[in-house]
């Protein structure tokens, strides 16, 4: 099936959470919060939040700005 | 033509002493005065000493989608130069947006502080009143520490605040403009009747810039380009840094009238001749 991660397309396997997407992006332990469909998704839940088909999945951290 | 003596600018007596040396911010207490954004830095290293040069003890970073290259360390050497962490919702056009991203913040850095920027467009980056008035309201029925960056129009600054803003946070000018503070009269009329700590946010472009600022009765200044795009970044830190310090103690000093003809600070007594 098909995610959007970060605006760019990504196939996962069915089953796929939440916790193993991000961890294919990055390993921070901390300072990265993830949207789920426009909503945080607090990371104590991600582990436990399998993906769906066409999920749009945001995931952020802190930058230079301002 | 005669001008009046009194003139423009709200004169001294602010009751604010050398023992005035701190404020609250959010229910935090600064000694700083100074707020200092990370954009624009060319390098970690520099933002570093910029940091530890400007003495401040908030400092901006902005919220953007984890790429390969990692951005892990900036929010290590932040924490490392023992200074809080204040994200923005810098990019944001739109309430629902600002939502968003101000939320995500508070997920990935566990602060309850925002800074609130909502604009209009992208060639100003003037605030948009309405959209920002409307995130305002929903940041803080969410439990946000909210810090507006918003027009120097005090009627909105006052609104702001009645929406339960832990601050104000008027511009000069518009972001990265370097023009200074380009209506000094709105600032003091925004401070004059502001409940809340008054930043100039936006517009500093060097020192004496700053200094005014604090001259007009701002609690603070936020500064971002001006430092971090100075030919000497960590130089201008600590000019900045000494400029809010001596315009507060000026503010509190009160100035002396401004007079349309000379006064002599000599005597006119015992002259011999």
């Amino acid at each position: 099936m098909t995610v959007t991660l970060n605006g760019e397309p990504r196939e996962v396997t069915p089953g796929t959470t939440v916790a193993q997407l991000v961890s294919q992006l990055t390993d921070q332990p901390t300072g990265v919060a993830a949207a789920l469909n426009g909503e945080v998704l607090p990371r104590r839940t991600w582990a436990g939040t399998p993906l769906a088909d066409r999920d749009q999945v945001e995931v952020v951290t802190a930058v230079q700005g301002g | 033509m005669i001008i009046p003596n009194e003139a423009l600018v709200p004169l001294g007596g602010h009751a604010v002493s050398h023992m005035d040396q701190t404020w609250t911010l959010g229910g935090r207490t600064l000694t700083s005065r100074l707020i200092v954004g990370t954009g624009g830095a060319q390098s970690l290293d520099v933002l570093r000493k910029v940091l530890t040069a400007s003495g401040t003890q908030l400092t901006t970073v902005a919220m953007r989608r984890v790429t390969a290259a990692g951005e892990g360390s900036l929010l290590a050497m932040i924490r490392q130069a023992g200074v809080e962490v204040l994200p923005n919702t810098a990019g944001c056009h739109t309430a629902t947006e600002a939502l968003l991203v101000a939320r995500l913040a508070r997920e990935a850095l566990g602060t309850d502080l925002v800074k609130l920027e909502v604009v209009a467009d992208d060639i100003t980056l003037l605030p948009d009143p309405e959209e920002l008035i409307d995130a305002a309201r929903k940041l803080v029925a969410d439990g946000f520490t909210v810090l507006p960056y918003t027009n120097d129009d005090p009627v909105l600054a006052l609104r702001l605040e009645q929406a339960g803003c832990a601050a104000v946070m008027p511009l000069g000018a518009p972001i990265g403009s370097g023009l200074g503070i380009r209506n000094p009269h709105n600032i003091a009329m925004i401070v004059e009747r502001a409940g809340v700590p008054v930043i100039l946010d936006a517009g500093i472009g060097t020192a004496s810039e700053a200094a005014l600022a604090m001259e007009l009765g701002c609690d603070g200044v936020l500064i971002a380009s001006a430092i971090t795009r100075a030919a000497d970044p960590e130089q201008m830190a600590v000019a900045m840094r000494l400029a809010i310090e001596a315009g507060r103690a000026a503010y509190g000093a009160g100035r002396i009238p401004r007079r349309w003809h000379a006064v002599a600070s000599s005597p006119a007594a015992g002259l011999p001749l």
